[in-house]
């Protein structure tokens, strides 16, 4: 088997507060391989973006990595520090965020801002750098690149700024890219079309994709594999096919039925009772069983196994069956 | 993407910089108030007319041979009694024109006003920007300096680092040195506020995604502070220059009234109404007149305008 693009391994990050230490992700592994899009998906608060924070090493103090590794390309990245890391990160990373309207410095050009991330990252000469900033908007789709590059980030839509975002994450051909929900500031019918490049672009690339989102609608359509985050742990990894199709965590099994169908004509949608618990207020055992359907007393008491053994992160998986 | 180029009937990039200056909202928005075109017109001026003070002047006042103690006190506009030469704004006990002696004095008051505001902001800006972006201890440090310093009127800060700066001054360089001690200590007793709307506008500015994105690539902590935070937050720092450029006019020109300022070998406006308040109760009004009313006009045209720009940068005024 090849090295993975991206590898985690029991990634934990803490955060100290008065109430104690706080464990926003917590013994989370997965990994990337080349050309795949992997999904994260998990409600707010569930430690999604924090690990994907996590692996570019922008956690805000005083979150920080208190147990696992990070392996990019081969290469153990979270004990790096100082330069090696800024280089390392910047030129295997690409970064696309979730509002188009803060992650663009208003008062550079666009081309600028494109050729700055090129020639940190690659030994081109300022002309061609500005070449390869016009190829990249060419890609991304933006009409007329030659005579945008100069343009300011207002004079773009919000769609088009993102496109913009995208062009600026891959520019620098990053081996991974990490989307943290990059269409939820966006119009639905730009949704798709954002996606749909995203994807088509990494295909071509060969770059690995963390994708995070909540939008199971997104994941469907785009990820290879998913990963579904709970309370900083992770409840079922796995193809995107099986886990939306054959959910085996319940919680898993929740959020499948309670995402909208036109055809079913339902009148009330689903919902999973209770909230996520509090990160302070983390009960004993499984984190789902107070809302858990299937709860028993072993759920009550023994942290959920494991992924390492089976696809979900439960005491008594469903199975095809039972998820009907 | 067989996307169709678009023709941009509007290529802003073609324009030159002028032409896009013309046409932006801040142009537009000076265009249609009065009062900034005027304090504008006013300010314009007083600086050239201290730029080409030479050019200008009848006469240099500081040059001893041009003067005649017999034209001293003479009234404005009236032929003296014995020279029978006439001066527009009169002349002072020693027979300086006042005209020629405001044109000179403004040099001094702009020349240590603007470079006072400008060392104020460069340090402002510096430890504003630090203090902001690293947080921490460097911020606590930097702050509490800034708020036990803002317990004090910024007059008396001044004062103390004019007289501290003085005392380590060897005497025969006082005069010369005065100039730059004054630069010095307004400076000093002004670049909190600079720092204070920095810090402020750097903590916004470094929450945003594209400062996360700048980090991410690999830049320095110093090329992001420069590079991409100190542009957007320059709008209040240019408001806040101008404004205390007003200020700093006027402490320079009190330091000097109160005698501890620019020295009189280079007398200052704040020195020449000092030396004119002496001959207000004897008759000779205009000695002090000219020169308080160039100071009160330049004062306040600088502050209208600093006021007028605080508008004009406010996007949630316009």
């Amino acid at each position: 088997m090849t090295t993975p693009v991206l590898s985690i391994r029991n990634l934990s990050v803490e955060i100290p507060t008065r109430g104690g230490v706080v464990k926003p992700v917590d013994g989370v592994s997965y990994d990337i391989a080349k050309g795949e899009i992997l999904g994260v998906v998990g409600e707010s608060g569930a430690g999604k973006s924090m690990a994907g924070n996590a692996v570019i090493g922008l956690l805000n103090p005083p979150a920080h990595i208190s147990a696992g590794e990070i392996w990019l390309n081969g290469t153990r990245i979270d004990p790096l520090q100082g330069e090696a890391m800024r280089r390392l990160r910047g030129k295997e990373i690409g970064m696309i965020f979730q509002d188009p309207l803060t992650s663009l410095n208003p008062l550079l050009t666009i081309g600028d801002q494109l050729a700055e991330t090129i020639l940190t990252h690659l030994p081109v000469s300022r002309s061609e750098a500005e070449k390869r900033a016009v190829a990249a908007l060419e890609e991304v789709g933006i009409p007329g690149a030659a005579e945008r590059i100069d343009s300011y980030p207002h004079e773009f839509s919000g769609g088009m700024r993102q496109r913009v975002v995208i062009a600026l994450a891959l520019c620098a051909e990053p081996s991974l890219v990490i989307a943290d929900e990059p269409t939820t500031a966006l119009d639905v019918s730009v949704q798709a079309q954002i996606i749909a490049l995203l994807k088509r672009l990494c295909r071509e690339r060969g770059t690995a994709v963390m994708l995070i989102t909540h939008d199971m609608g997104v994941i469907a359509e785009t990820a290879d594999r998913v990963a579904v985050m709970y309370a900083g742990r992770l409840a079922e990894l796995g193809d995107v096919r099986d886990v939306l199709t054959a959910p085996q965590h319940p919680y898993t099994h929740g959020l499948m039925a309670s995402t909208p169908l036109a055809s079913l004509g339902q009148r009330r949608l689903h919902q999973i009772p209770g909230s996520m618990p509090r990160l302070t207020q983390m009960p004993d055992g499984c984190a789902f069983h107070p809302r858990c359907p299937q709860a028993q007393d072993k759920c009550r008491q023994a942290p959920s196994p494991d992924l390492a053994d089976g696809r979900a992160s439960c005491w008594f998986p469903m199975m095809a069956e039972a998820a009907e | 993407m067989a996307e169709t180029s678009i023709p941009l009937s509007t290529k802003e990039h073609d324009k030159g910089r002028w032409q896009r200056f013309r046409e932006s909202d801040f142009f537009y928005a000076f265009k249609r108030s009065p009062v900034a075109i005027v304090s504008f017109a006013v300010v314009a001026l007083l600086v050239l007319a201290a730029v080409f003070a030479p050019l200008i002047a009848p006469t240099n006042p500081f040059d001893p041979a041009s003067l005649n103690l017999m034209n001293g006190f003479t009234p404005p506009m009236e032929p003296n009694a014995f020279t029978q030469e006439s001066f527009l704004m009169g002349t002072d006990d020693q027979g300086r024109d006042v005209f020629s002696t405001i044109l000179y004095g403004m040099r001094i008051s702009l020349f240590v006003g603007i470079s006072a505001v400008l060392f104020a902001m460069v340090l402002g800006i510096v430890l504003g920007l630090v203090s902001g972006y690293f947080g921490g201890w460097t911020e606590t440090i930097i702050m509490r300096i800034a708020d036990v310093q803002l317990t004090f009127p910024s007059i008396l800060v001044a004062m103390l680092i004019f007289g501290v700066a003085k005392g380590f001054t060897p005497v025969e360089y006082r005069d010369q040195m005065a100039i730059w001690v004054l630069i010095l200590a307004i400076g000093l007793s002004d670049w909190v506020q600079f720092a204070r709307v920095v810090r402020g506008a750097t903590l916004v500015e470094k929450s945003k995604d594209y400062v996360a994105a700048a980090r991410l690539i690999g830049r320095s902590p110093w090329a992001i502070m420069i590079r991409h935070i100190l542009p957007n937050a320059m709008s209040p720092v240019l408001v806040i220059a101008t404004i205390s450029l007003a200020l700093a006019i006027i402490a320079e020109a009190t330091l000097s009234f109160l005698g501890v300022g620019a020295p009189p070998t280079q007398p200052s406006l704040g020195t020449l109404i000092r030396i004119g308040q002496g001959f207000l109760f004897s008759g000779e009004w205009w000695i002090l007149f000219f020169p308080a009313c160039t100071l009160l006009g330049l004062a306040l045209s600088v502050n209208l305008l600093g006021d007028w720009l605080r508008d004009a940068l406010n996007p949630r005024l316009r």
